[in-house]
């Protein structure tokens, strides 16, 4: 157990490592001097060196890189070559609006895909099985900014029922923020129940078929009890992999449905950053982004052991 | 004293094609019965009938009757067939590897068995009983290991005692030992019998290991093709096998007639001599001839064989052949 932990912290570490300079080289080599596209093609070239000056844009690239990691591990992360505000604030602020967003739609779609996956996998060879199964195709089959586009053509236009759009924080109108996180996160987390159905749809499928139910069949348990009690939990592992997976699909998901929406989260912030062509900030984004995946499948690594023992080596 | 389990006139079939037919089987109280045949020949299907958990889309026809349960098995819903299985009725399978729940502690699986039937009053006193049958098949100090951590001998002890958990009238033992070290067969074999023994419980032990059977039963049915060819006591049927496909199993098995050598190839007495064997294959499910379903097989059949041989004897104890061993005519 704590062999598996020290393995998986240091592949965590040395995946973060290797994306930081990942993500810092791929902007670094871009073409384009950041200080002369924040200042525009009419600046002067004594103001670009000064911009570039202040900024140690004009230092060695290793310089700039330890010099970025380093202020981000203290929390600074900078300041923006066009406004020339601090990053971290913002990051902060929208990182929040971010996470309700997708964890409400993780939420959601787990909320889905589990009885639906588990109902289709019961009934495999009936109707009423097959029917879901079709629904699930076609889940899989739409954007989740086409889905957004849809939920507020019909509820948000046709019926009224719902905001079409903005943000609201919840401590400052509760009431509010639910009414206006519905669309959004629905719009992200139908999409990816419809995909997590059909994981789910396959790993009670699996499960059906081991022994272990009949076992349980054979003591005197109900289909359905047998299921609960000994299926559930083994059919979880392969269905929480593909969550942590998912989590990558569900920030870019994030990104553009923030974008329909009209919500200032994290996916607004990056897109922003990149029509002002603020580098830093799309750097900085990016990054958050990273770290939130790779941390979140480390904590996936960790779930498993809680899940199944047959992980748990003593030795 | 009336039987604990009564089989009649058992069909088991898929989409139309028998895989068992007319299966006439009767276990006694405290009666230990082997049900033997090659793969195939339709013996785990004719328990999972009794149990009612036959794969979806395979129905069985026929009655099922168990004492102390006051209705038929066959077709009986799942309500009721919960309420017996695990409680009247008992089954050890084949396969100890993957017949435990891999993320659930043995003592709770064990514990799970009285926990069901509610035949212990609290979790504790469940778990209590858990511990002591474990003990019982010699697992103390289990209960908090999970499946694999115990090898497949000691995992079948487990499933032994969950399934006498609730001292079951019948238990139900489907190649327990097949897929075990020999080592371990004999101690696995030596506690089902112990087992079955202090409960009174009555015994249906199906395997394709006559040794097995010979150790274990009293009373032994052979099947072949999905329906029962001979049975009688386990002596008897073993020393004067009636019909020609248990006359033809019982030398197939008979080694020792195989390490001596035949007068005739004295010439070649170092060469290994061909071990006996039943010419030809089980064929397919739902391909065996009509008539004497061992007649393709059978180096006895003649035209008479086309034609469903009838019972001979009494339902414990007789042979369906046409051309039966030991007779005057054969």
């Amino acid at each position: 157990m704590l062999l598996r932990l020290i393995e998986r912290t240091a592949v965590l570490l040395v995946s973060l490592a290797v994306s930081s300079v990942l993500v810092f080289g791929f902007l670094a080599v871009l073409p384009g001097d950041p200080a002369r596209v924040a200042l525009g093609v009419n600046a002067s070239d004594e103001a670009v060196a000064e911009l570039r000056r202040q900024f140690g844009l004009d230092r060695p690239l290793t310089t700039q890189y330890f010099d970025w990691l380093g202020g981000m591990l203290q929390g600074d992360f900078g300041l923006s070559y066009i406004s020339k505000a601090p990053i971290g604030p913002q990051i902060t602020d929208r990182f929040q609006v971010t996470l309700w967003l997708v964890v409400t739609s993780v939420v959601i779609a787990l909320v889905v895909a589990a009885p639906a996956g588990t109902v289709m996998a019961a009934r495999h060879r009936q109707l009423s099985g097959l029917a879901l199964s079709a629904l699930s195709q076609v889940g899989v089959a739409v954007p989740a900014f086409l889905a957004g586009i849809l939920l507020i053509m019909v509820f948000a236009v046709k019926l009224g029922w719902l905001p079409a759009n903005g943000w609201t924080p919840p401590a400052q109108d509760p009431g509010m923020f639910l009414r206006q996180l519905v669309l959004p996160a629905l719009s992200l987390g139908l999409v990816q129940g419809a995909v997590l159905t059909r994981y789910v749809r396959s790993a009670v499928l699996d499960v059906l078929r081991e022994d272990y139910l009949r076992t349980a069949r054979a003591k005197g348990l109900r289909p359905f009890p047998a299921l609960w009690r000994h299926g559930l939990r083994n059919a979880a592992v392969p269905v929480v992999t593909v969550l942590g997976l998912q989590l990558a699909t569900l920030l870019i998901g994030a990104v553009v449905v923030e974008r329909v929406f009209v919500i200032p989260g994290l996916g607004s912030l990056l897109l922003d950053g990149v029509s002002n062509r603020d580098l830093l900030v799309v750097q900085d984004v990016v990054m958050v982004l990273v770290v939130a995946v790779l941390v979140v499948n480390f904590l996936v690594d960790l779930l498993y052991v809680a899940l199944d023992p047959r992980l748990r080596v003593t030795r | 004293m009336s039987d604990v389990l009564t089989v009649q006139g058992l069909t088991v079939s898929v989409r139309d094609v028998a895989l068992v037919s007319d299966v006439e089987l009767t276990v006694g109280p405290g009666e230990r019965v082997g049900l033997i045949g090659e793969s195939g020949s339709g013996k785990s299907l004719t328990a999972l009938s009794v149990l009612g958990l036959l794969p979806e889309d395979v129905l069985a026809a026929g009655s099922v009757r168990l004492s102390g349960v006051d209705h038929e098995l066959i077709g009986a819903d799942e309500r009721r067939m919960s309420r017996v299985r695990g409680r009247h009725l008992a089954m050890v399978f084949q396969e100890p590897m993957t017949a435990l729940n891999p993320t659930m502690r043995v003592g709770d699986q064990v514990a799970e068995a009285m926990l069901i039937h509610r035949t212990r009053s609290s979790r504790r006193a469940a778990r209590i009983a858990a511990a002591e049958l474990l003990e019982l098949v010699q697992l103390p100090g289990v209960m908090r290991t999970y499946p694999h951590q115990l090898s497949g001998g000691q995992r079948q002890r487990v499933v032994l005692a969950l399934a006498l958990a609730n001292d079951p009238a019948l238990l139900i033992c489907d190649e327990p030992t097949t897929a075990l070290d020999v080592t371990v067969q004999a101690m696995v074999l030596d506690l089902i019998m112990r087992g079955v023994a202090a409960r009174e419980s009555a015994l249906l032990f199906i395997t394709h290991d006559l040794a097995v059977v010979a150790t274990v039963c009293q009373r032994v049915l052979v099947m072949y093709g999905g329906r029962v060819v001979e049975s009688g006591p386990v002596t008897e049927v073993f020393t004067r096998p009636r019909h020609r496909y248990t006359e033809g199993l019982i030398a197939a098995s008979d080694l020792e007639s195989a390490d001596s050598g035949p007068a005739d190839v004295g010439l070649a007495t170092s060469a290994p001599r061909r071990l006996p064997t039943i010419p030809g294959n089980v064929p397919p499910a739902g391909q065996f001839p009509d008539g004497c379903v061992f007649r393709n097989r059978c180096a006895h059949a003649t035209e008479t064989c086309a034609t469903l041989p009838p019972w001979t004897g009494t339902p414990t104890q007789g042979f369906a052949c046409h051309h039966p061993a030991g007779a005057s005519d054969a």
